[in-house]
């Protein structure tokens, strides 16, 4: 009993590092049909956030609150990551909107260079790179309306952008003379160190849990719950809905798809983020973090299906149970004399990279059965 | 298609024969070794080039995992290297195995003893494989995106099942083939270098015109039919899984031939072969030389790697911002890649823009189907 409880629980802790990184790829596959190579250095950024947030919440003026940096960076991460996402679908995306197969392409041009990136440019400038990005595509939008309809709008938003560069690098360099990490490039990882109340473990019917694992559920519950909510009862959600089920039909309806894919594509990025943060709390963090986690991701979405949240949770905790199962070999401990032959094959796939060649397999295995997926969607196209 | 442009399409294949044929015969010459095997990896690369060509330009099917037939067929001949070799070696077995206290040979290692076998194992058993993979995943329908990280996710199953077993085939190690012996002579040696240098030249030009064939007449007809409109070849009574099923194991058995041909002349296969920006890379090359073009794809291969050593040579870092901007730019400016740019109306535009050539008056084409309409 113990064990199963303890295999379970590190099943839903794997499950939900899943789950939260995939949300947001799944939201925009299901809307644009198009998967985002890019989700993985999303995360990265995100990753990378944390580790930035936790850096200045050590200056002296924010020391008082240092124990709480771990949750303003988790807003701070789908912030970032958000706006990275918009600016992606607004320069890239939106040009190769109906041909997936480029866009796979060009996101994945995009994390590449996001990892140079973040190797070679100090987060210090990385930050005020970002902060200028934010300001400069959302000051525009908080003008009052008399000003946007005029005629010299172009000039304002010139004048906000020359605004945000300005911003932007006085930031970078505040940041850069005040914290020392943050001012050189550097392509070493670095850790996240969690704050002294997320540190140890807590014990529920006698097993012990660390607190890590337990915040790392705590934020994909929240996830999940937050993006349910906002699909299911605002008005952009019910916008979004309709559009990934029918766009032309949604269109003619009067429905901005152009706002309604800038939405999705950032709020999916920022869920990319969120996921960063939750990684950073896993292990050291490096440019290459996110490519660790997003094949995983694609599974999940292979496995749940388009446009629908269950599946995505479902095969999430699947996958995560699985792993757990099969990379640890929990079975030879809760059947513990089973056959030679058998419990060989078991200490074969007993390793983390043979665990993964097996759930492929199954994966495939499942989907001689139901090719799309866990939930697919209904309808009669002849293209499905 | 016009009469003048056939003649220009033929000006263009001439005139690369010529400059073809003439490097090569010059390269062994003129370059040094060092340069002279990296244009045979290079030109070992553009036959897995024209395998992606003839699966993504050609059938539209946009593979991420073509690593794995290429580091599939590296090993088999990797491993014939190695087992023939290691006669002086304890209980006649390679050299690395003593390492793990393997004593005896494992089972699959066995039938590598005969180079006949090994011959015709580098490129059936990555089509074998890749056939598989293909039919399971075709079978169902599963198309576009899905088959491409399905892809991609067998490319990592590969990877982590190849540098995981260190007792099979030495993990993430790989198995060496420059100190391995071949008709009495050291596979590494500048003889052997020079000889395969010829061997990849002749067989790039072997998979160039078989690759021709393949496209040619009705099968290839209907590959082009797949692509650009798959439910419609179904409807026409064709049944596309048997013809996608071909066309990917015989991009399979490509990327093998091109994987045991760059194996011996860098030296080593290892899991890298399968990691997954080198398999993005191959169809990367095919985009920007121009896909659904043959000669594009081995242009782009042989001329992309010989950019990224020089920039990689000299200002380490940019690469990968040279890369990923390629990426970005080949497939928002120049879908068709640089050959498809040169072969369709690419250069008129450009005089026209600069008033050098005359407008030619047409209606604009319409737009029949319309493209938001077949969401994959």
């Amino acid at each position: 009993m113990e064990l199963l409880l303890d295999s379970l629980f590190n099943g839903v802790a794997i499950g939900s590092v899943l789950l939260v990184a995939a949300l947001g790829l799944a939201i925009v596959f299901g809307l644009m049909g198009v998967i985002n190579l890019a989700h993985g250095e999303l995360m990265m950024l995100g990753a990378y956030t944390t580790y930035v947030t936790q850096l200045i919440f050590k200056l002296p003026i924010l020391k008082p609150f240092y124990n709480s940096y771990i949750i303003v960076s988790i807003f701070l991460a789908f912030i970032v990551s958000g706006v990275v996402g918009i600016l992606l679908e607004k320069t890239i995306i939106r040009k190769l909107y109906g041909s997936p197969l480029e866009t796979l392409l060009a996101t994945w041009g995009v994390s590449l260079i996001l990892q140079q990136f973040v190797r070679s440019v100090p987060l210090a400038y990385g930050t005020g790179l970002i902060i200028s990005l934010l300001i400069g595509l959302f000051l525009p939008t908080t003008f009052p309306s008399k000003i946007k309809e005029s005629i010299n709008f172009k000039y304002f938003k010139f004048s906000s952008w020359i605004f945000a560069a300005l911003t932007g690098v006085l930031t970078g360099n505040i940041i850069s003379s005040s914290v020392s990490k943050l001012s050189r490039a550097s392509a070493r990882n670095v850790d996240v160190t969690a704050p002294s109340w997320m540190r140890g473990q807590v014990e529920i019917i006698g097993t012990a849990f660390p607190k890590t694992r337990l915040m790392i559920i705590v934020i994909t519950l929240i996830s999940v719950i937050a993006i349910t909510l906002f699909l299911n009862q605002s008005a952009w959600g019910m916008r979004i809905r309709a559009v990934t089920q029918n766009r032309q039909m949604s269109d003619c309806l009067g429905i901005s798809t152009e706002k309604v894919d800038i939405i999705t594509f950032g709020i999916g990025s920022g869920l990319a983020g969120v996921a960063g943060v939750a990684v950073s709390l896993l292990g050291s963090v490096g440019p290459n973090v996110g490519g660790n986690y997003i094949v995983g991701c694609f599974m999940v979405v292979v496995l749940g299906g388009v446009g629908n949240l269950l599946g995505t949770v479902l095969a999430s905790f699947g996958i995560g149970i699985m792993t757990d199962l099969i990379g640890a070999g929990r079975l030879l401990s809760i059947w513990p004399d089973m056959p030679l032959p058998l419990s060989n094959t078991i200490n074969f796939f007993a390793t983390t990279s043979m665990a993964r060649v097996m759930i492929f397999a199954l994966i495939v295995i499942f989907l001689q059965f139901k090719p799309t997926g866990l939930f697919p969607q209904k309808g009669r196209m002849v293209e499905s | 298609m016009s009469l003048s442009k056939i003649k220009f399409d033929k000006k263009i294949v001439l005139s690369f024969w010529i400059i073809l044929i003439a490097l090569i015969i010059a390269a062994p010459t003129l370059l040094p070794v060092f340069r002279l095997n990296l244009l045979g990896r290079y030109l070992s690369l553009s036959i897995v080039a024209l395998g992606v060509d003839l699966i993504w330009g050609y059938t539209g099917l946009l593979s991420l995992g073509q690593g794995i037939f290429f580091a599939l067929g590296g090993y088999c001949a990797a491993m014939y290297l190695q087992i023939t070799s290691s006669s002086e070696f304890p209980n006649n077995i390679p050299e690395f195995f003593a390492l793990y206290g393997v004593e005896k040979l494992p089972f699959f290692w066995e039938p590598f003893r005969s180079p006949v076998f090994t011959f015709f194992a580098i490129w059936i058993i990555p089509a074998l494989v890749a056939g598989l993979i293909g039919f399971l995943v075709f079978r169902n329908r599963i198309k576009g995106v899905y088959f491409s990280i399905l892809t991609q996710a067998s490319l990592l199953v590969f990877f982590n099942f190849f540098n995981g077993q260190q007792k099979l085939i030495n993990g993430t190690n790989g198995l060496k083939t420059d100190v391995t012996q071949l008709f009495g002579q050291m596979v590494g040696s500048e003889s052997m270098q020079r000889l395969f240098f010829w061997i990849t030249a002749i067989l790039v030009i072997a998979a160039w015109f078989f690759a021709k064939w393949v496209v040619k007449g009705r099968f290839g007809n209907i590959l082009i039919g797949i692509r650009d409109d798959e439910p419609r070849v179904r409807f026409t009574g064709y049944n596309p899984v048997i013809f996608k099923t071909i066309i990917f194991s015989i991009a399979g058995g490509l990327a093998g031939i091109s994987g045991a041909l760059y194996t011996v002349q860098s030296g080593i296969v290892s899991p890298q072969f399968m990691t997954v920006p080198f398999s993005i890379e191959m169809v990367i090359w095919v985009a920007v030389g121009g896909r659904g073009t043959l000669l594009g794809a081995i242009l782009g291969a042989v001329f992309i790697n010989y950019a990224k050593s020089l920039v990689s040579e000299a200002l380490p870092a940019s690469w990968m911002f040279i890369q990923g901007g390629l990426f970005i730019l080949v497939v928002t400016a120049l879908p068709e890649g640089v050959l498809g740019w040169i072969q369709g109306d690419g250069p008129r535009n450009l005089l026209q823009r600069f008033g050098l050539k005359r407008k030619i008056e047409t209606y604009p084409s319409l737009e029949v189907n319309n493209k938001e309409g077949n969401n994959e």
